[in-house]
């Protein structure tokens, strides 16, 4: 038994698609497959390009920015689009916009990618421990999640950080608590449907216990299609996130925020339009890449078709 | 069928009594004292003791909820901590408001993502199609709040068409059908359709397509159906999925409309919520809370009993 429980659930397809040396599939493990189909997607690629290069722009942006992004220069203040020195131009309090969008990302990437992870480890937790043991365990969890259904995901999420107050770690607090009941439901179903598979019974028939059949047998199977899932949700909590710090919910000033920016910056409409527009764009464009990659991840997981 | 229903709706009592909780326990979240929004730092005890007498907060936590929940049924949510209004008055006016948003952008959303959902699935991988996916995509991915900023500047800053803020000329919200008012409500309501526009696209090509690609649909142009008796049996079948969401998405516009009230001072319950969080009045913001929750409650409940009546086959819990 060496084959991986994921090509146990679709055996058949793998060995069906022609691979680009004219080779059979069946060699290929089920990740390499998803890798090089996603290779092939032109569309996840340059999204996923794009979200690399945003990360790294992130990450060295203290050595990349020409400016520092909490200094203003008081007699500059919105210079427009294309000024030298100041190509994106300059904020209500005279500093460098590009400087601010390149250390704003920081921020916000942390703030829509932080939740979904710390979600995805918990809810994924209590979904596989509420689908392998179902019973009471099973309706105290899910019974749970359901009244966390009862809310809309925004208002959870400005409900709960609205009661504990701004700043970036009540933040993440409460969009993380948004996640975990979507995540756990869908780990919980995808566990229910192969706790009874016959590869478990079988594991289960040769002695093994609970946790190491969850670990080899119900891992494997319920990851992917959390993860999927996942990947999906990353988008909506970019949104979310910058939302709550448009609220003034987020982070507080002078720290720069894709959100907290475009706050600001909406008492600047009538003099320098297009620059209140640019932080929007950022979380746009980062939410638009995050919402085609995890289409194309899909696709590309779904051995299926 | 009616057994389900039954069941459904004694199923809502319990996550209702949830729901009640969680808005309850909202205050206790809340750093500090509910009061001390209120009340100087430098009260006497005794007077602190007499204020906390007069909103019941000196008895235990159980009581206080069960007489809020008793109270709340009665229609009666407690006074607001900054304006010492009935909190009830202030909802019930912010709410017509949000209901007329949610409707108009509801209208646009789902009128729009039936007909590109449709038309995606019969010409499937066209450029109609992928004008219609890629418009879902970009729906589902903007920021809402920052869109109604975008068309902000283009309409109402540029090119001077559309007011930017407010629901009325005198500020007061009084409603009326004509173009003075209605004008107020063209952007936000625009702006709060994308979403739900491209996740009804995305829900109506999916189902119609499996639809049209069903044996059954076959069957019936081999006997000869016209498009129009076609589009009915499709239509019947992809209603109960598309129903279901749209009830859901019905409920994220209610419940999700504050950042687009905030952008455009539209006085509803989001924009109240907006002021309840900043003057940290927790009876105001635990009172819209439970409020649009109980909302979303009953419109699940009534998506579900449709979605029975609609599809006898549904049959669940």
């Amino acid at each position: 038994m060496t084959q991986t429980p994921s090509t146990l659930i679709h055996p058949a397809p793998l060995n069906a698609l022609p691979s680009a040396e004219g080779l059979p599939l069946s060699s290929r493990g089920y990740w390499a497959t998803v890798w090089m189909r996603l290779r092939r997607d032109k569309v996840s690629m340059s999204c996923a390009g794009l979200l690399l290069g945003l990360v790294a722009i992130a990450l060295l942006a203290p050595w990349l920015a020409p400016h520092d992004p909490a200094y203003g220069v008081m007699n500059q203040r919105l210079a427009p689009i294309g000024t030298p020195g100041h190509w994106l131009g300059t904020d209500e309090l005279g500093r460098d916009m590009l400087s601010r969008l390149m250390h704003g990302g920081r921020t916000s990437l942390m703030m829509g990618l932080l939740p979904v992870f710390i979600a995805f480890v918990i809810g994924t937790a209590l979904g596989i421990a509420a689908g392998f043991f179902g019973g009471w365990l099973n309706t105290a969890i899910m019974r749970t999640t359901d009244v966390f259904f009862a809310f809309p995901a925004v208002l959870l999420a400005i409900a709960i950080s609205g009661a504990l107050g701004a700043g970036f770690t009540n933040a993440i607090i409460s969009l993380t608590l948004v996640f975990i009941p979507p995540i756990a439901r869908v780990a919980e179903s995808t566990t229910t449907s192969v706790r009874n598979l016959d590869f478990v019974d079988a594991a289960r028939a040769t002695g093994a216990r609970s946790f190491k059949l969850i670990r080899v047998h119900v891992l494997g199977n319920v990851l992917g299609p959390v993860f999927i899932y996942a990947t999906s949700l990353v988008s909506v909590c970019m949104i979310l996130a910058a939302g709550l710090s448009f609220l003034g919910l987020g982070v507080k000033p002078p720290v720069p925020e894709w959100g907290l920016m475009l706050n600001t910056l909406r008492q600047s409409i009538y003099l320098q339009p297009w620059i209140s527009v640019l932080p929007g764009l950022m979380i746009f464009v980062t939410s638009l890449c995050f919402n085609l990659l995890s289409d194309g991840l899909r696709s590309a997981m779904d051995i299926k078709r | 069928m009616f057994a389900f229903i039954f069941k459904r709706i004694l199923y809502a009592i319990p996550i209702a009594l949830a729901v009640a909780a969680v808005c309850f326990s909202l205050v206790h979240l809340a750093p500090g004292d509910p009061l001390s929004a209120v009340i100087p730092a430098d009260a006497p005890t005794a007077v602190v003791a007499a204020i906390k007498e007069a909103y019941g907060m000196d008895r235990p936590l159980v009581v206080q909820f069960f007489s809020w929940v008793e109270r709340a049924v009665q229609g009666d949510l407690g006074l607001s901590v900054a304006t010492g209004r009935p909190v009830m008055g202030d909802i019930g006016l912010a709410l017509g408001n949000t209901l007329l948003l949610a409707f108009a952008a509801a209208a646009l959303g789902f009128g729009g993502g039936i007909l590109l959902g449709t038309l995606a699935a019969i010409y499937n991988g066209t450029w109609i199609d992928k004008l219609a996916t890629g418009l879902a995509i970009t729906g589902v991915s903007v920021p809402h709040y920052w869109l109604g900023l975008v068309l902000v500047i283009v309409f109402s800053v540029q090119l001077d068409w559309l007011p930017s803020m407010g629901a009325g000329l005198d500020g007061s919200g009084a409603w009326k059908w004509d173009w003075a008012h209605m004008q107020f409500l063209v952007l936000p309501a625009l702006t709060m359709c994308f979403i739900p526009m491209g996740i009804v696209t995305r829900t109506v090509r999916a189902t119609v397509s499996e639809i049209l690609n069903a044996e059954f649909v076959t069957a019936l142009r081999a006997r000869g159906l016209g498009a129009f008796a076609i589009t009915h049996h499709v239509a019947k079948n992809a209603a109960p999925t598309v129903l279901s969401v749209m009830g859901l998405q019905f409920g994220y516009l209610l419940g999700g409309s504050i950042l687009v009230e905030t952008v455009f001072a539209w006085p509803g319950t989001g924009f109240l919520l907006n002021t309840a969080i900043f003057q940290r009045d927790i009876p105001l913001l635990q009172g819209i809370i439970l409020v649009l929750a109980m909302f979303f409650v009953a419109l699940n409940l009534l998506v579900d009993v449709l979605q029975t009546l609609l599809d006898p086959r549904i049959k669940r819990i």
